[in-house]
């Protein structure tokens, strides 16, 4: 018997140790297959990035130092601008929500061949240039641009409304803009759900109120914040929109680089701003992340 | 007015035989300046002649200006042999080494204002700031000064001034207050911000290019403004209603230097020096509204007479405006912007 088992054990053990090699070997082959993308990332990410950060800790005699951060606390301007710049990404982001559930929950309930219509009216726009389509939205919304004409025309207003060059310009153009990359995440992940789970729910009596309240909203979730994410993002670093309809009055993040970036003589001053965005805009993907779930955000679940 | 093509090719021959080495011919330069109209303005007025004169290639490419030259020259990688900036630029960038010593053995720079000639840098167009105002608004009795423009009561109606260039609109705002055009520099920082701060609420769109401005005064977005005299004129051209004078105007200088590093100095300075020859000077205002910054252009006979007047460094209009200092912006440039955003980005 010990005799036996003494065999068995020493097979198993053969066994085990050539599944491990043979494990190592995959890996490492797989290692090998993802080492140009590594790379890659390594070399136009990773390291510009690393640098950047390293640029941002000198002043610009070139001596280690703090200024470049210190001037955010020194100078208003930055404080607000920060400030302007998540002001705007959540503006931007609800009115994203608010305009492209409904338009997501319509495709994905119409037949395929309408759906597909109606989805390229949504991707066209995504092919036009922004800034063509940010001066087409200063032509319609400026002081006597089309909008503010056709109510004064129609006596719906006696005073133009301001809607460009201000806040409420760099809204609407931005969402715009942005709706897209809402409304496609939330439609594909408002395909996969099952229609028999909602044909189950009425069948168990749940009005159409009810049943898109407790099955269909919380089924689309994942999708929705993930367009939620890529929005609010995008956002953070959005330049032309602001530039060119905010009037000079609403300055983001990203303008303010530019500024700060030919204004001082080193890098350090730019790469700052760069620096602080990106770890903020890191703190609140982990915060999404820590609220919603991995499989949430979807940005880095391998959904 | 054959006559004066004929005293003009003399001319350019006879500056060519001074300049013109043998061993040039068949060099290339590359020449950056800003593009667009004012670009191409350049290429007949200053690049062309002087390539076919000197017997060089000249090719060319656009700035966005000092952090393209910093980035180039740090970078150990210049592309350009001469680039154009704007004058505070040249100051900064002088400061900070990056343009190679000017040689006025070869460059005349007699007619070129003294403040405008400098070791590593030197002067080539002027633009001025002018005063705009929308004649279907105001009929012809629209703003006149920058103290109209800052006088809301008399002269309601929507504003606009430039958010980009700090140092135009500091100038302006002390124009504002009531202080003469020859007492304006060095200006008075904190008092011309205070200035910012009056009419800081009623400014509808602070702009950041000279496109931008142009389409709030043309569609009417505004309806007066701070703008440069090219778009102004284009405007004008375009028939726009609208009416500016060089009153009170803020004269802003470009100049062109030598990256320092850059690959055909030699060539790159006889061609600056046609660059800045009154006979090439006077060829840039047949072609576009920035004023030559050799003053002997307007002696050459080349601009007509009627021309003269609307160039706004045109002795006559000089004498109605400010020039800006470059070397008082150098050193305060960064101050004054950061302030200046601090009260503007609110």
């Amino acid at each position: 018997m010990s005799a036996q088992s003494a065999f068995h054990a020493s097979a198993g053990d053969l066994n085990a140790q050539s599944l491990r090699a043979d494990a190592r070997r995959e890996s490492l082959r797989l290692l090998a297959l993802l080492s140009p993308s590594l790379f890659l990332v390594f070399a136009i990410i990773v390291m510009p990035i690393g640098w950047l950060f390293w640029l941002s800790l000198f002043d610009e005699a070139g001596v280690l130092s703090s200024a470049n951060y210190a001037r955010f606390f020194e100078q208003a301007s930055y404080i607000k601008t920060f400030v302007t710049t998540f002001k705007v990404a959540f503006i931007v982001t609800g009115a994203c929500v608010l305009l492209g559930y409904p338009l997501a929950y319509m495709l994905s309930q119409l037949p395929r061949r309408a759906a597909s219509i109606c989805l390229i009216f949504v991707i066209l726009p995504f092919w036009t240039s922004v800034l063509v389509r940010t001066y087409a939205w200063l032509v319609i919304l400026q002081r006597k641009g089309l909008i503010n004409s056709w109510l004064i025309d129609l006596g719906v207003i006696s005073q133009p409304l301001s809607l460009a060059n201000n806040l409420s310009g760099v809204v609407i153009g931005m969402t715009h803009i942005l709706l897209p990359f809402l409304v496609l995440p939330l439609y594909a992940s408002m395909k996969t759900i099952d229609g028999d789970c909602l044909r189950a729910g009425m069948n168990l009596g749940a009005g159409p109120v009810a049943t898109f309240r407790q099955i269909f909203f919380p089924l689309s979730l994942p999708g929705l914040a993930s367009g939620v994410v890529i929005v609010f993002v995008l956002c953070l670093g959005f330049f032309v929109t602001p530039a060119l309809m905010g009037g000079g009055k609403v300055i983001m993040w990203a303008m303010r680089m530019e500024q700060t970036t030919s204004l001082y003589s080193n890098w350090g001053a730019g790469a700052a701003l760069g620096v602080v965005l990106l770890v903020v805009t890191l703190a609140l993907l982990g915060l999404f992340q820590w609220l919603l779930g991995a499989r949430a955000t979807g940005v880095w679940s391998s959904r | 007015m054959n006559m004066t093509r004929n005293v003009s090719v003399v001319a350019i021959a006879a500056l060519m035989a001074s300049l013109a080495a043998p061993a040039m011919a068949g060099d290339t330069i590359t020449v950056a300046s800003w593009g667009g109209t004012y670009q191409e303005a350049q290429t007949k007025a200053f690049f062309k002649p002087t390539a076919d004169a000197l017997g060089i290639t000249i090719k060319e490419d656009t700035t966005n200006g000092l952090d393209d030259v910093r980035l180039q020259v740090t970078g150990n990688a210049v592309k350009w042999d001469i680039t154009e900036l704007g004058a505070d630029e040249c100051a900064r960038g002088s400061k900070e080494g990056l343009f190679e010593k000017l040689d006025y053995g070869i460059i005349d720079k007699s007619g070129i204002n003294p403040k405008l000639v400098h070791d590593d840098w030197v002067g080539i167009s002027y633009t001025s700031v002018v005063l705009i105002y929308r004649t279907d608004v105001f009929g012809d009795k629209g703003p006149k000064t920058w103290a109209d423009f800052w006088n809301v009561e008399k002269f309601p109606g929507r504003r606009a001034l430039s958010g980009s260039q700090a140092t135009e609109t500091l100038s302006v705002a002390a124009l504002a207050e009531g202080i003469p055009i020859d007492k304006v520099y060095p200006v008075d920082i904190d008092g011309a911000l205070k200035s910012v701060d009056k009419i800081r609420g009623h400014v509808d769109a602070w702009w950041t290019s000279g496109a931008q401005a142009m389409q709030l005064v043309k569609d009417g977005e505004v309806d007066m403004a701070s703008i440069w005299n090219g778009r102004a004129g284009t405007l004008k051209k375009e028939g726009a209603p609208v009416s500016f004078s060089f009153d009170q105007g803020v004269l802003t200088a470009d100049c062109m230097v030598i990256p320092k590093g850059a690959k055909n100095k030699e060539a790159a300075m006889k061609a600056l020096a046609m660059f800045v020859s009154p006979q090439l000077q006077a060829n840039l205002p047949l072609y576009v509204d920035n004023g030559p910054v050799n003053e002997k252009a307007f002696e050459t006979g080349k601009i007509p007479p009627e021309r003269i007047k609307d160039i706004n460094s045109a002795p006559e209009n000089v004498k109605k405006q400010v020039l800006q200092d470059a070397e008082f912006w150098r050193d305060t440039l960064v101050e004054a912007t950061e302030k200046f955003n601090n009260l503007v980005q609110q």
